[in-house]
């Protein structure tokens, strides 16, 4: 089953930084988001994107997470050779995540 | 007199936002106030560059299509509007306001609020906040502008002025700012500001509240979104706010919604930070009353910041763009053939470069999945200190049609001038605020 099943995900942008807001359909389907969508799986998923650190919010009121991700806009907004200098488009690519 | 209540519109969430969603906004909802919000971390420091090219220019590029709209819907109404359209010259986007006032026969008062541009202040030998790097790193410093906040705009609001017009005012303070007017919070009163701040953060980007940057058909259906509809707020003296939108446009408020821009561009959800106080969003509660109709409350204070962040825009030299599209059998082998064409002839002139296939894997910058596509679109871009090596680029890809591989066909170019920006802090008392009004009074031929 794919991220993108049961969570919704919206991605702003802060120079050279991603947030990326993970945001369960269902507050039951939080805790399987809070075991499976861990740093090191969303690092390892987004490799060669995120480059440098990710740090993770738990917001049980809202059964959502929400990730920073640092060195991820390819120098930053201003400065980014690639096509989407904001990371607007990046929400569905943590959304193709597979969760066992 | 006090109120208790106030309604706050939200017109642009960006610079090149729709004109009719504060048309309609000012027309059906009668509002206290209309904020237009239209700078992003580069506006500036692009206006800055048309402000030194003419020195009667800098505001938004828009300002004079949008108030060309509002100024007649805004005669005999008591809306006030508050904007950042100023940009890197709100002196000049007032006078044009009143240029235009004055075309279309309207009586209007106009206060600018100035101080943000602190160009004049900035060292090179600052540290800038991204890199830890030193400014003089940097090419060129085109602009510095300290992001100010709500008290920036209290003596503005305190006179009879109808539209307040400044420049890099903190986007949530520029809704914050009739809050504290209106319901005299003083500005000690951390959990009222606090509140108030979540306010402005879910109204800033307009039409993301009510749909926009939201709809996936099958999963996530938003209703209309080619009439959508910008969102309001009614917001009591302790802060808490119930956001709806005008009848009958599109889009729609929903909890997901509200959820996904509480979050968006927020670097800590416990500490959101803004001129005017720090912030804690994750206890905030969202409570529908109707559909469509959404209570926030529970945001309280963490504490104040100490400094105000300075957006400095810099000089990144050129970014030289070239695409062209194979179709049909064997396109992606044609369209890498393309690609490695390219780089073995240019690659090597530039500090940065780069070859995607649209279609494959250009808009990750990876692809997670495999899938032959029936056509590609090759990009190739650079970036360099030259402008006559930005344009090579396209020309090296137009030159695929003669020269690459079979059927390259729609080849199109592209330079961007680069503006970069980066941040430093700066104490508050170093800001020198000031306010000015200014008026076209007509005598009306009845």
């Amino acid at each position: 089953m794919k991220l993108y099943e049961v969570a919704h995900c919206r991605t702003g942008d802060k120079g050279n930084t991603l947030t990326m807001s993970i945001i369960a359909f269902k507050k039951e389907n939080y805790p399987l988001l809070l075991e499976q969508v861990t740093v090191d799986k969303v690092k390892d998923h987004l490799q060669g994107i995120v480059l440098g650190d990710v740090e993770r919010y738990e917001l049980p009121s809202l059964g959502a997470l929400q990730f920073v991700c640092h060195e991820a806009l390819d120098t930053g907004v201003t400065t980014s050779l690639a096509m989407d200098t904001h990371g607007k488009t990046l929400s569905y690519s943590i959304l193709e995540l597979e969760l066992s | 007199m006090k109120k208790n209540t106030i309604r706050i519109g939200v017109g642009t969430g960006f610079a090149g936002d729709r004109i009719e969603p504060a048309e309609i906004l000012l027309e059906k909802a009668n509002l206290d106030y209309l904020v237009l919000e239209c700078l992003a971390e580069r506006t500036i420091a692009l206006a800055q560059k048309r402000k030194k090219a003419n020195s009667s220019l800098g505001y938004d590029v828009l300002l004079e299509k949008r108030m060309q709209s509002l100024l007649p819907k805004l005669k005999n109404k008591a809306t006030r509007i508050i904007t950042n359209m100023g940009a890197a010259n709100p002196q000049a986007g007032a006078e044009k306001i009143l240029e235009i006032a004055n075309q279309l026969g309207i009586s209007i008062k106009v206060a600018v609020v100035t101080g943000d541009d602190v160009l004049s202040k900035i060292s090179l030998d600052e540290t800038v906040w991204e890199t830890g790097k030193s400014l003089s790193d940097y090419g060129e410093i085109l602009s510095a502008n300290a992001y100010i906040g709500a008290n920036a705009l209290l003596s503005a609001l305190q006179s009879d002025a109808q539209i307040i017009i400044t420049g890099r005012v903190a986007d949530p303070s520029l809704f914050l700012a009739p809050m504290i007017h209106e319901f005299k919070w003083p500005l000690n009163e951390l959990d009222y500001l606090a509140q108030g701040t979540v306010v402005g953060h879910l109204l800033e980007c307009a039409g993301q509240l009510t749909g926009g940057y939201f709809a996936d058909p099958g999963k996530k259906d938003v209703t209309d979104l080619a009439n959508l509809g910008f969102p309001y707020a009614d917001v009591s003296n302790d802060g808490t706010a119930i956001f709806s939108k005008v009848e009958n446009t599109g889009g729609q408020i929903t909890l997901q919604t509200m959820k996904e821009q509480l979050l968006y561009e927020v670097l800590n959800p416990t500490a959101y930070t803004t001129p005017d106080i720090i912030a804690d969003f994750s206890k905030v509660v969202f409570e529908e009353i109707n559909p469509g109709t959404i209570k926030v409350s529970g945001v309280t204070a963490v504490g104040k910041p100490e400094k105000l962040k300075v957006s400095i825009g810099y000089n990144a030299g050129f970014i030289g763009e070239g695409e062209i599209s194979y179709a049909g059998e064997n396109a992606l082998a044609r369209a890498e053939l393309a690609g490695e064409i390219i780089s073995e002839r240019i690659r090597h002139l530039y500090t940065d470069f780069r070859v995607d296939l649209i279609g494959v894997n250009a808009t990750h910058r990876k692809a997670f999945r495999q899938i032959e596509p029936y056509e590609v679109r090759l990009r190739v871009a650079g970036k360099t200190q030259s402008s006559s090596l930005a344009a090579l680029i396209g020309e090296e890809v137009e030159a695929l049609y003669t020269n690459g591989p079979a059927g390259g066909g729609g080849a199109r170019k592209n330079i961007v001038d680069v503006v970069g920006i980066v941040s430093t802090f700066i104490e508050e008392n170093q800001i020198e605020i000031s306010t000015e009004k200014k008026e076209v009074h007509l005598n009306e031929i009845i």
